[in-house]
């Protein structure tokens, strides 16, 4: 019992890793609101499946088209909504959450419920780790959780784009004088951000069935994890990710599954009151609260 | 570019702000029209429409007050993704007092109203310091764990929510009480924001760093400003709540968050009066749209983008600038 909850709340916690690290690439590090992320999340997730059951390709082909045009939808949504309004900040989140919004409910409306829309898994087997049954995908999200997230940390610290990224959270208009093109970065960080979203559905999905309520998981539980852990740290995402996926895992073990979402909604709310730039935020404090 | 479009504020406004030399019918006229219009349009309307859009009204009127509410909101600073908050607090509390005490409508509302402002000021006490992107935040979650709380716990009839409850006396009286709520928050908190308090709040969403260098306490006015507001959104939850003799979770959902903000981006942010005709264009267009049923969230949201990248003032700035102004092509000076 303790095993598996040790096991599982691992499992859990790189869930909740993977979704928040695309969320975190675009909002927290270069500072673009995308708040239709849990709609790409879902929208990969359902272009992973018409690949495969409606065209009939092959997995691979169909995961790596999901996260592409996922990715290329994320570059659009900022070239002809976002660039309109840069600066407004409540104006950006407005306007993404009415496009996830959008796409949610379109998906809904088109009748995308029910339990034929999985995806399969990739590697059928499981192994035996410490007295405890885990299957292969478990495993295989743990291994890909654990190098996106390396992935992220070099890139946004020893690339020149990477490093672009957070320039521009950080002062645009400084960004420009260095010669930064401020609308080419954000537009490659939100197309990047929802390709990373569209990872994480890909490799997350085989667990459950794809739903629409899904992404209004993804969102909150991305933002439950990005303000924790304190928006633009990579290393944050990675603390907070273990701090709630065991809070939520223990809750479910030992109290009841309904709690689980709770957990992270009292946790958003608990780091806001007592320190709003998260536990590893690296922002300025007179920003968010006065 | 040899021409320029010139504008021209009519006659009467050039006077003086807020005194107006009325000299003849025509310039009173001019004054009143924009304002008693709506207000008998609605009337006859109201009162002519069979039952069905009687009640498509009565909701209109309940997503308008939302919408202004929200947009009272925005004005101080407080930016809201959950008037859901607002609107389930008030529903729940009617609810509750109608149902465990059995108490009248009449009494369960304003009561509910005062209750409910109370409740939510409350419960977002703890966090009137945060700003801008933070306070939405807080708010977009918590109708979410209010709605899950009462699913694990079971509380307040918990997922089957509470039915039977009391409705009001009668179906017109439901329709003139929900028209006169609604022009009296729009005339009041018209004349509240244009007053100095209203421009204390106003000064706390432009820069609430000197509001408070100024000696003023803007936790406090923040504080007066979110009861206000919520009082009001949480007055259309308990009215909704008898309309429907229902309280359950779905006066959580999304919808009442949402709709809110797509009525005040259309109608014109900061007007209080863009927000109502926002509620006016978009509760109807989804009832005729009716046979779409799920595609009325999808629309509110397109329009919502539409608005806020193509439109960004709103649709009653653009009326008011019309009516007040004349606009004219004037030959560019060589």
């Amino acid at each position: 019992m303790f095993e598996a909850t040790l096991i599982y709340g691992l499992v859990n916690s790189v869930i909740l890793a993977l979704v928040a690290l695309g969320f975190n690439l675009t909002f927290g590090i270069s500072g673009v609101a995308n708040f239709a992320y849990g709609a790409f999340y879902v929208t990969a997730g359902f272009l992973t499946w018409s690949g495969l059951n409606q065209l009939g390709l092959p997995f691979g082909v169909a995961a790596a088209l999901a996260v592409l045009i996922t990715a290329l939808m994320g570059a659009l949504m900022y070239r002809y909504l976002l660039l309109r309004l840069r600066g407004l900040v409540v104006s950006e989140v407005i306007a993404t959450f009415g496009v996830g919004l959008a796409l949610l409910e379109l998906f809904r409306y088109l009748g995308f419920i029910g339990f034929e829309y999985t995806l399969p898994v990739m590697i059928d087997a499981s192994v035996d780790i410490a007295g405890v049954v885990v299957d292969a995908q478990r495993i295989l999200i743990v291994v890909v959780g654990a190098s996106l997230a390396a992935l992220l940390w070099v890139f946004t610290r020893h690339t020149r784009t990477g490093r672009a990224f957070r320039a521009i959270a950080q002062d645009e208009h400084t960004a420009l004088t260095l010669g930064i093109n401020t609308d080419r970065v954000a537009t490659i960080s939100v197309a990047f951000g929802a390709g990373y979203g569209a990872i994480a559905a890909v490799v997350i999905l085989p667990l459950g069935t794809i739903s629409v309520g899904e992404g209004y998981n993804v969102l909150v539980n991305a933002l439950a994890v990005c303000i924790v852990g304190g928006l633009g740290s990579t290393v944050g995402v990675i603390v907070a990710s273990l701090l709630i996926g065991y809070a939520q895992m223990i809750t479910a073990t030992y109290v009841d599954t309904h709690w689980m979402m709770i957990v992270s909604l009292v946790a958003i709310l608990i780091i806001l009151l007592i320190k709003p730039s998260g536990l590893f935020g690296q922002q300025k404090e007179l920003e968010e609260r006065i | 570019m040899s021409r320029r479009r010139e504008r021209i504020d009519r006659g009467i406004k050039v006077r003086a702000d807020d005194i107006y030399a009325l000299t003849s019918w025509r310039e009173m006229l001019y004054l009143a029209a924009p304002r008693v219009a709506p207000v008998l349009t609605l009337l006859v309307v109201g009162l002519a429409a069979g039952p069905y859009w009687q009640r498509v009204i009565m909701t209109t009127s309940m997503f308008a007050l939302l919408a202004i509410s929200w947009d009272v909101l925005a004005a101080s600073g407080m930016v809201s993704l959950g008037q859901a908050l607002f609107f389930g607090v008030g529903a729940y509390t009617s609810g509750m007092l109608n149902h465990y005490f059995g108490w009248s409508p009449l009494l369960t509302i304003p009561l509910a109203a005062v209750i409910g402002g109370a409740i939510s000021t409350l419960l977002l006490l703890p966090v009137l310091r945060l700003r801008g992107l933070y306070f939405a935040m807080v708010t977009l979650i918590m109708p979410l764990i209010i709605e899950r709380v009462i699913e694990a716990t079971g509380i307040f009839g918990g997922t089957e929510g509470i039915s039977g409850l009391a409705s009001l006396p009668h179906r017109l009286v439901e329709l003139l009480v929900a028209m006169v709520m609604v022009w009296v928050a729009l005339f009041g908190l018209r004349r509240l924001m244009d007053s100095d308090y209203g421009l204390v709040l106003k000064g706390i969403n432009d820069n609430d760093r000197s509001v408070m260098s100024a000696g003023i306490n803007i936790y406090r006015r923040k504080a007066e400003a979110l009861f206000i507001a919520s009082s009001i959104a949480a007055f259309a939850g308990a009215f909704m709540t008898h309309a429907y003799m229902f309280v359950g979770m779905p006066v959580f959902a999304m919808d009442y968050s949402i709709l809110p903000i797509a009525s005040t981006v259309v109608g014109g942010v900061g007007t209080l009066a863009g927000p109502l005709l926002g509620a006016f264009i978009l509760v109807p267009l989804s009832e005729l749209l009716r046979g779409l049923g799920g595609l009325r969230i999808v629309i509110y949201a397109t329009l919502l983008v539409v608005f806020i990248v193509g439109l960004p003032e709103g649709i009653f700035p653009y009326l008011k600038r019309k009516y007040t102004q004349f606009e004219r092509w004037v030959e560019v000076e060589k």
